[in-house]
């Protein structure tokens, strides 16, 4: 700001504001504390758990075929990804080997609904800017992926399509088509993406130098996902811990270095790339088998400690059980994704103005479920 | 770099003061057998100094996947400084700290990555004092530690010295009682079986 312009006798002062618990732009029940200074963000204190289940400890309470519908619940955008997190925990628990085609059919659904929750985050993420119109395209994409799953699982948003040792049902006849379907009409549309948002001006000077984090700040602020490829640090879970049929595909990791919310934005639309070549490196070649093994109705883990990640839309979701041989966890923690980068927030947004604030959270992604859980 | 590797790497940086004592003593041992001249007494010599671990840390891969190190809280934070500066071991990525609730202790669990070498690593530490847990924070290493401290301190009670900032994040400031420890009893918002 120009101080010399200010008059000596008008005295600038510090005061708090409230943004949230019920705001638009924290997409959910988030409550900050922003200390301003005029329009200049002096200290952004994010107050949590207005949503808060405590879901680690009902999940000592359960089974760890309940613990699976209970993952839903946290980051309900990526519901499949955090289904797969906990079975795959299972799985390698008991060192069960689950067949091909569930291998297969789990990293195609998991791309599916990576772009179903960025397509919604772009959706949102227009509108955060002034921009209503996006949402309405996000949305009709993402209704067709939503259509896809509903006829294969039931359900649309909390899928619970995973269970311990493979899949609740085989997928629906018509599932193959139709994903070629939307991916041959998804192919059309991030360009029509780009057209309506990503070169527009007035949008480019909303996200350019705006909210920038470094490497070394996203790794020790522990950013993942989007957040930390837009400051060109390599943290894709599928990259470096392949889990399911990911070791069998070939992609390239999302990677930007400017650090800005631009470059947080552009990986995104990167990823939805990425997500479709996946997809039909997968869709001609799901190999034929059971779409489950046999496990036990209660379940069991071998007493130990066990850690599974995974690449959740926002970022990498960890899994931490510690069982002591009993049906029920010991101690279950959620490294979720979205509790890490909330509390890096402050660090982008002191210095910027109010409006900044509102787009360098778009570009976080946060869903408020995830960071409270 | 390997667990094996990495056990010989961070074992040595906390020599245990003990270990001399012991090994004199096992010296004196040797000799006094050397003069017996029994025949196996390889055997014999090896247990004593198998006892004594030659750090303050205890390095385990029982039951877990990565190489653990059970740390003691007075030498917590010179270990993770040295984790992470050091350009062999170079773990600058926290990216999970769970509190824990053993029963008779309480303590936090850090998992640690490279992002340069990849390999991966457990930090424990425990602490018997169920009245007045308390750690040195990891806040100033990792920044990260500072949310995932306060969301131990709002759900186990456990205070870490020197934070900038602990305060509850997730609970009211009124709440009583530490609601993931395992003896918490809360009768009406609870299911229990």
């Amino acid at each position: 700001m120009d101080t010399t312009r200010v008059n000596s006798n008008f005295k600038s002062e510090e005061y708090f504001i409230n943004m949230g618990p019920q705001h638009p732009a924290t997409h959910g029940v988030l409550r900050l504390l922003l200390t301003i200074d005029g329009e200049i963000i002096k200290k952004v204190e994010p107050d949590l758990g207005y949503i808060h289940r405590s879901i680690e400890k009902m999940c000592e309470r359960d089974s760890y075929q309940q613990i699976v519908h209970l993952t839903d619940r946290m980051d309900y955008l990526s519901s499949h990804i955090n289904n797969e997190a906990v079975c795959l925990t299972v799985e390698n628990a008991l060192e069960l080997e689950v067949p091909e085609r569930v291998k297969v059919i789990r990293t195609i659904i998991g791309e599916l609904t990576r772009i179903a929750s960025h397509c919604l985050w772009w959706g949102v993420m227009g509108m955060d800017v002034g921009a209503l119109t996006t949402y309405f395209y996000g949305f009709r994409d993402r209704e067709m992926v939503n259509d896809i799953f509903e006829e294969t699982c039931g359900a649309r948003l909390t899928m619970n399509y995973n269970i311990p040792g493979g899949l609740m049902y085989d997928i629906h006849p018509n599932f193959i088509q139709r994903t070629k379907d939307f991916v041959a009409h998804f192919k059309t549309k991030i360009p029509e993406y780009d057209k309506l948002l990503t070169g527009n001006v007035i949008f480019q000077k909303r996200m350019k130098g705006v909210g920038i984090l470094s490497k070394e700040d996203a790794i020790s602020f522990g950013a993942s996902g989007p957040v930390g490829r837009g400051s060109g640090y390599s943290c894709d879970v599928r990259k470096h811990h392949p889990y399911s049929a990911l070791d069998k595909v070939t992609f390239n990791e999302s990677l930007k270095t400017a650090g800005d919310s631009l470059a947080r934005y552009e990986v995104r639309i990167m990823e939805m790339w990425e997500s479709l070549s996946i997809i039909e490196q997968l869709i001609d070649n799901i190999p034929e088998g059971d779409y489950k093994v046999a496990t036990k109705a209660v379940i069991k883990l071998p007493k130990g400690e066990y850690y599974q990640k995974v690449e959740a839309a926002r970022g990498e979701l960890g899994v931490y059980v510690i069982s002591t041989g009993t049906k029920n966890p010991y101690r279950l923690k959620f490294r979720s994704p979205g509790f890490s980068n909330i509390s890096l927030l402050n660090h982008i947004a002191v210095g910027g103005k109010i409006g900044d604030l509102v787009a360098s959270m778009a570009t976080l992604d946060i869903v408020v479920p995830d960071i409270d859980r | 770099m390997t667990n094996e590797a990495l056990q010989n790497l961070i074992g040595p940086w906390f020599p245990n003061p003990d270990d001399d004592k012991v090994s004199d003593v096992v010296e004196t041992i040797e000799s006094e057998e050397d003069s017996d001249l029994s025949s196996n007494k390889s055997e014999d010599i090896a247990k004593p100094s198998e006892i004594v671990n030659p750090s303050l840390l205890e390095f385990s891969e029982e039951e877990s996947q990565f190489l653990n190190i059970l740390v003691q809280p007075e030498q917590l934070h010179a270990l993770m400084t040295q984790l992470k500066s050091n350009q062999e071991t170079n773990f600058d990525y926290l990216y999970c700290l769970s509190g824990v609730d053993w029963g008779a202790e309480l303590g936090i669990v850090y998992h640690l990555e490279s992002t340069t070498h990849r390999h991966r690593i457990v930090v424990k530490v425990k602490t018997a004092d169920r009245e007045n847990p308390t750690f040195d924070t990891v806040s100033n290493i990792w920044k990260t530690a500072d949310f995932h401290e306060r969301e131990v301190f709002d759900f186990f009670g456990v205070k870490f010295n020197n934070h900038p900032n602990l305060k509850y994040l997730f609970l009211t400031e009124d709440w009583e009682g530490y609601p993931l420890r395992k003896d918490y009893v809360d009768e009406i918002n609870m299911v229990i079986k």
